[in-house]
């Protein structure tokens, strides 16, 4: 098939699931932290609020666009742009599964597989500041200007660490690839444990998650949006559409940045377990999954629980069919284990970002920097130095 | 519309840019903006010595341009801490007001 | 294709670049800076120079520039005000002169070079990582090394010139 129409259909699906996969990430969040704090979240919308991203969306764009009459405009409308294109834009080189074939079609599970991918995901989100201190610039207000400031600074230290704890893993596999990174990390060790950098370079990993809370700007680190001593820091002037374009833009970073996490630590979308085994997985979890639905649908507690959990326990159950079917068909096995791996890595992670933010205080504006440069850089420094050193010993 | 482009055409900007660099140099009298038509000029010969490069089908001319960044990002940390000192001394970043040897 | 990719991204530099000269205001003058380093990026992408292309993006547009806007954002520094007196009359003979110099410049570059065969995507590959890096840590080492040395002692003027001291 043609290499355009091919790249433009995988464009399609992937900008398709990729935003309403966005939309439904703040649906996890605000439940996950509604549960934390011993709440319900969204429960309104739909059946356990599953329809409030859809509600949202649709209140942010017949919302009235605010324009402020002391902005400069043409950066204030820059910015958010800027933010949520250069937020969207590393997705295209991000593999999420291995070598497929549909018919006559073989193609890779990615929109294109760049020699230095590794080096353009670090590029774009070094460029992605911009976004936010641009509207923090622009909007020509105290509280903008401060947020705008925090997150310049606090993206440029936070850099250093990130860019030094990728580099250690990328002297293991020799590559800067994604492809062949994921390819590096096939296979076990003693025939159980699998070969994730995660291993060797624990703490590397940490490293890059805490210096990626950073450079999201979520909780601990969100010094750029405190609420309390910045109203709404760098996108307090903003309203609508321009507002939600920000908001999309942290959610990709974070789907992005733990993405980078899976390929470069935890193996991608190779399997935790060797073959065999790993294919039972899906199924085990969904069809559980599907059980203890259909278990709570069949005893009630709740009045509409009669009508959504079965519904539930039915999608789960289907799921685990899917699964199921794929020892009878080899062509879907490779698309379906390789998403289910990949998402699930990417959903725990996600997880632990959202767990995070229910659980920490806000760091002070000092100790962020202290914490960047005097322990977060050796840190880095060490983990490359040892790395280094390991790598040159053991290759002739 | 030709296929493909001479390699003197990228010189050619190369060129056209430095002369731009050159002039917000000499025209320009906000120290920052001075400054950064410095890194533009930069830029046009690092585009000189890539495209040399190409031509002699040889690395040595991205490494000399890696060289240059090095030496623009050694230079950027410190011209911009002279600014801010000039600034706290002297209260503006106009050229033509910071003249006086002694304050 | 290649050419329509060269006239694309030298017209954004061109325009980024006299923006960056016009502009009074020097977050505009900054922003069009940016514009240039990327258009910049994306020529060395065509002239094979792939490891370039990333360091150029992150050394230069994303930690040279950020400093610049920092600064601009801290110092709240405003658009240039028209202190000095220029008449119009010297204004368009500086542009004309300017326009000529560069168009005498081109001319020359064209003339003076023999006819090459035009830019092809591909022809050069030996701008890859590895490639520099093999370059870099053998034949350059010592300039690599001196260049260390140089950035330490850019990290110590500048923190001594940031102290509140002076």
């Amino acid at each position: 098939m043609n290499f355009f129409i091919l790249s433009l259909i995988k464009a399609g699906i992937i900008a398709f699931v990729f935003l309403t996969a966005l939309a439904y990430l703040q649906w996890i969040e605000r439940k996950v932290i509604g549960h934390i704090q011993l709440r319900v979240g969204p429960y309104r919308v739909g059946p356990h609020g599953l329809l409030q991203p859809l509600a949202d969306v649709v209140k942010l764009i017949t919302k009235e666009g605010v324009l402020p009459s002391h902005v400069n405009k043409f950066f204030y409308l820059l910015a958010p742009f800027l933010a949520v294109t250069l937020a969207l834009i590393s997705i295209s080189v991000l593999p999420f599964g291995p070598q497929i074939t549909i018919g006559s079609v073989t193609t890779w599970m990615q929109l294109t597989d760049l020699n230095v991918g590794i080096l353009f995901v670090i590029a774009i989100s070094s460029v992605g500041v911009y976004g936010v201190a641009l509207g923090g610039w622009a909007s020509n207000n105290k509280y903008a200007l401060l947020g705008g400031l925090r997150s310049s600074a606090q993206m440029i230290s936070y850099e250093l660490p990130l860019a030094l704890a990728v580099a250690a893993p990328l002297l293991l596999a020799n590559t800067l690839s994604f492809r062949e990174m994921v390819n590096y990390q096939s296979g076990y060790w003693l025939g159980f444990i699998p070969r994730w950098n995660i291993f060797p370079e624990i703490l590397g990993f940490i490293v890059f998650l805490i210096a990626a809370f950073a450079e999201t700007n979520r909780i601990p680190f969100d010094l750029p949006e405190a609420e309390n001593e910045l109203v709404a820091g760098f996108h307090t002037e903003y309203s609508s559409m321009s507002f939600a374009a920000f908001f999309m833009a942290e959610y990709a970073n974070m789907v992005t940045v733990t993405a980078v996490a899976t390929l470069l630590f935890l193996g991608g979308w190779q399997p935790p377990f060797p073959e065999p085994y790993s294919d039972f997985v899906p199924i085990a979890i969904f069809g559980l999954a599907g059980l203890v639905a259909l278990y709570h649908g069949l005893n009630p507690a709740r009045r509409m629980d009669k009508f959504t959990l079965p519904g539930a326990a039915l999608l789960f159950l289907g799921i685990a069919a899917l699964f199921g079917a794929t020892f009878f068909l080899p062509v879907l096995k490779p698309i379906l284990m390789a998403l289910f791996w990949f998402c699930g890595k990417i959903l725990v992670l996600l997880f632990v970002f959202i767990w995070v933010r229910g659980t920490l205080p806000r760091f002070r504006y000092d100790q962020l920097m202290r914490f960047a440069w005097i322990v977060l850089f050796p840190l880095a420094m060490f983990n490359l130095l040892v790395t280094g050193l390991a790598v040159a010993l053991s290759s002739k | 519309m030709p296929t493909s482009v001479p390699t003197s055409w990228y010189l050619i900007l190369s060129a056209i840019l430095f002369g731009l660099g050159v002039a917000g140099f000499i025209f320009r009298r906000n120290i920052i903006t001075v400054f950064m038509s410095i890194e533009l000029m930069l830029n046009a010969v690092n585009l000189t010595f890539v495209t040399f490069s190409y031509t002699l089908k040889q690395v040595d001319g991205h490494i000399f341009s890696f060289f240059v960044m090095v030496v623009a990002a050694a230079e950027a940390a410190v011209g911009l801490a002279i600014i801010l000192t000039v600034f706290k001394n002297r209260g503006t970043l106009m050229i033509d007001d910071v003249s006086s040897m002694k304050y | 294709m290649t050419a329509l990719i060269f006239f694309l991204f030298a017209g954004i530099a061109v325009f980024c670049g006299i923006s960056l000269v016009a502009q009074t205001h020097p977050i505009a003058s900054a922003l069009s800076l940016i514009g240039v380093m990327g258009s910049l990026a994306i020529l060395y992408l065509q002239l094979g120079g792939e490891f370039i292309a990333a360091a150029q993006m992150i050394v230069y547009a994303g930690a040279i520039m950020v400093l610049f806007v920092f600064v601009i954002m801290l110092l709240n520094a405003g658009a240039e005000g028209t202190s000095l007196r220029v008449s119009a009359f010297a204004k368009y003979l500086g542009m004309f002169l300017l326009v000529a110099f560069l168009g005498l410049i081109s001319f020359i570059i064209q003339a003076m070079l023999p006819r090459t065969e035009g830019v092809v995507f591909g022809a050069f590959k030996g701008g890859t990582t590895a490639d520099v890096g093999m370059k870099l840590f053998t034949v350059y080492l010592l300039p690599f090394e001196v260049t260390s040395v140089l950035i330490l002692i850019a990290i110590l003027g500048a923190i001594v010139l940031a102290r509140k001291e002076i």
